[in-house]
């Protein structure tokens, strides 16, 4: 995106903000003003795994600084505090409780499934968990918060201090990984709010409170980031954690994984710039995006001798910048307190374990890590050893749904090496159903016909290039097997030695002849 | 210790309260001052109590769905409802600054 192009458009675009502001961004550990001296022509940061290039004339460059805030919308049948089920898709109000819709004498009652997801989260993002966590109430008032507060854990959250690691591409190229970390600063439980319909044109907001109260998990990434490729490989390996784990299914589309940006710029030893924090991101895609805009933008805003505020601004996805969220009230201040009507939440391991308490009212922590599924980087690792793929394949198995169980399926039923096996995978059936943007599960091509078909290769009963020809007609769904496809199409290679001279010859005459 | 207008103003606009009278102001100074007793002993070394429950066991519920579906007893009360939505003005309107509305804090 052309950021001159895109400049006008976002200098007017806050006239048509992608929706309406909540409360700005809270006033965290302030990060210095940091302005640019004048003059300063810089080259952009380089997108690529954190190496910061020269800038033109020698003069010094940027960096920039990504943190990720991420909610997870927690897969639980009934809600954070209450009884009222958790559906996407229902009839307005629909699943809502006297609680959720914050009627006076109500009280929160915390649902041990939340409780449970968001340990194993903890766990499988290395956290230590919080033996003793606390509830707060974060006051501010918005048509889809009832209650004028959201219950959450500003104090004590349920895990802190883990780490997530993450690969990507090195370089653009498709064929080397290169690994990093970034540091998860904590885990948080927290209520969703209900939903805003913004009607403009009658001037006034239609309000759903089926979303109020579902349980979510606040996930704090810190600022290790430098880019939108690292802040969407980041993101979307929590996604697979977190769909592999089962606390969240993480579907983005379906508001279940929200990402929120803090992006950032400062020179090299000097101190960090004044951060935006960017929201309305709606997928992986589109993450990477909004953080590469906001980086290229704040770069020239500060050459230009502007400055950066410190505000929350919006992605819009068609034009593809951020614009600023305006909302009249300033600095909020969210006056944060005790929840009152709830105890600290304890938990327990297998050494603090209570001999005489209720088993349903106890949490043992070492019970769940016990039960933790192998996560998405185990997976990977344990596929490169068992087939002897390359850790580039594993990672792309791992990363279309369905695929590496597709694999391991074909390995089995054929003798073909599973080296072989991965090519035929990941670069003819998988480039075929990107095309035709299908899933592995809607493929046409079932694990087992390709599985004889690559039997047929391997017997060498057909060449490589007749089996393509097959794969492509199996494409066509028409239900024909690999074998009654080459007998049709007279693919068989011959063995015949007499029958290849005839042919030879004949080719051999027929050149002559003209 | 007076509270000053700027800090009364900024109360009214974070808790959408009224003061309404040199009464109500009052009333927050002495509210204020029964507060700042507390400055006077030594904590130290003490971790603050959040509330007297904080010994109580925190009751964990089941996973079961057993409430919601009672749309209509929700919107009876509500004075403006669109096909099943509550309506809501559109985004927040912000209180008016101190010099275009009508209150006590003005005259004080």
């Amino acid at each position: 995106v052309a950021l001159r192009g895109c400049g006008g458009a976002w200098r007017q675009g806050w006239q048509q903000s992608a929706g309406r502001a909540r409360p700005g961004p809270s006033p965290g550990p302030g990060p210095g003003p940091g302005v640019s001296p004048r003059g300063q022509r810089t080259a952009a940061c380089s997108a690529r795994g954190g190496a910061v290039p020269a800038g033109k004339s020698g003069l010094a460059p940027w960096v920039p600084v990504v943190g990720l805030e991420i909610h997870a919308q927690i897969s639980s049948n009934s809600k954070l505090f209450s009884g009222s089920q958790v559906q996407f898709a229902a009839p307005p109000n629909s699943l809502v409780s006297f609680f959720d819709a914050s009627l006076p004498g109500t009280l929160p009652v915390l649902n041990r499934r939340c409780v449970e997801a968001a340990v194993m989260t903890g766990l499988a993002l290395n956290c230590s968990i919080n033996k003793k966590s606390l509830f707060d109430r974060k006051h501010y008032f918005y048509a889809d918060l009832p209650a004028g507060y959201q219950i959450t854990q500003q104090r004590v959250p349920i895990a802190v201090n883990g780490s997530l690691s993450y690969s990507l591409y090195k370089d653009n190229k498709m064929s080397q990984m290169v690994t990093k970390t970034v540091r998860i600063k904590q885990i948080q439980l927290e209520q969703d709010s209900g939903k805003s319909l913004h009607d403009d044109t009658r001037s006034q907001t239609l309000v759903d409170l089926n979303r109020a109260g579902v349980g979510l998990m606040e996930v704090v990434m810190e600022h290790d980031m430098c880019c939108g490729e690292e802040a969407a490989a980041a993101a979307r390996e929590l996604q697979l954690i977190l769909q592999t784990l089962g606390s969240s299914q993480a579907v983005m589309a379906e508001g279940q994984l929200r990402v929120d940006a803090n992006v950032s710029v400062h020179h090299p030893g000097e101190p960090y710039g004044v951060r935006t924090e960017v929201k309305n991101i709606n997928s992986i895609r589109f993450l990477a995006k909004a953080v590469d805009y906001e980086i290229q933008r704040q770069i020239e805003e500060l050459e230009d001798g502007g400055t950066i505020l410190n505000e929350t601004r919006a992605f819009d996805s068609k034009l593809g910048c951020t614009v600023p969220m305006r909302d009249k009230e300033g600095k909020q201040d969210y006056r944060f307190m005790p929840e009152p009507n709830l105890p600290p939440l304890i938990l327990y391991d297998a050494k603090s374990l209570p001999a005489n308490m209720n088993h349903q009212q106890v949490i043992n922590i070492d019970w769940i890590h016990e039960r933790l599924p192998d996560l998405p980087s185990v997976k990977r690792e344990k596929l490169v050893e068992q087939y002897g793929i390359l850790p580039e394949h594993s990672f792309t198995l791992l990363n279309e749904e369905g695929l590496a169980e597709f694999f391991e399926n074909v390995v089995k039923q054929t003798r073909m090496k599973p080296k072989k096996v991965i090519g035929w995978v990941l670069q003819d059936l998988l480039s075929y159903l990107k095309q035709r943007s299908l899933t592995v599960k809607e493929s046409p091509v079932s694990y087992f016909l390709l599985a004889d078909l690559l039997n047929l290769l391997e017997k060498e009963e057909i060449s490589s290039t007749a089996a393509k020809h097959v794969l492509a007609e199996l494409w066509k769904g028409e239900g024909k097997t690999p074998l009654e496809i080459v007998k049709e199409q007279k693919l068989q290679l011959l063995e015949d030695q007499k029958e290849l001279e005839q042919i030879c010859q004949a080719v051999i005459d027929r050149h002559e002849n003209e | 210790q007076k509270v000053s207008r700027e800090v009364l103003e900024h109360l009214e606009h974070l808790a959408l309260v009224d003061f309404r009278d040199a009464e109500g102001v009052q009333r927050l100074q002495k509210a204020i001052q029964f507060a700042e007793q507390l400055q006077e002993v030594n904590t130290d070394g003490v971790e603050p109590m959040d509330s007297v429950l904080e010994d109580r066991c925190l009751y964990l519920r089941e996973d079961d769905v057993t409430e919601g579906n009672c749309t209509k007893e929700l919107l009876e009360n509500a004075r403006e409802k669109v096909e099943e939505y509550f309506v809501a003005p559109p985004g927040n309107i912000p209180l008016p600054k101190l010099g275009e509305r009508d209150t006590f804090l003005q005259g004080s």
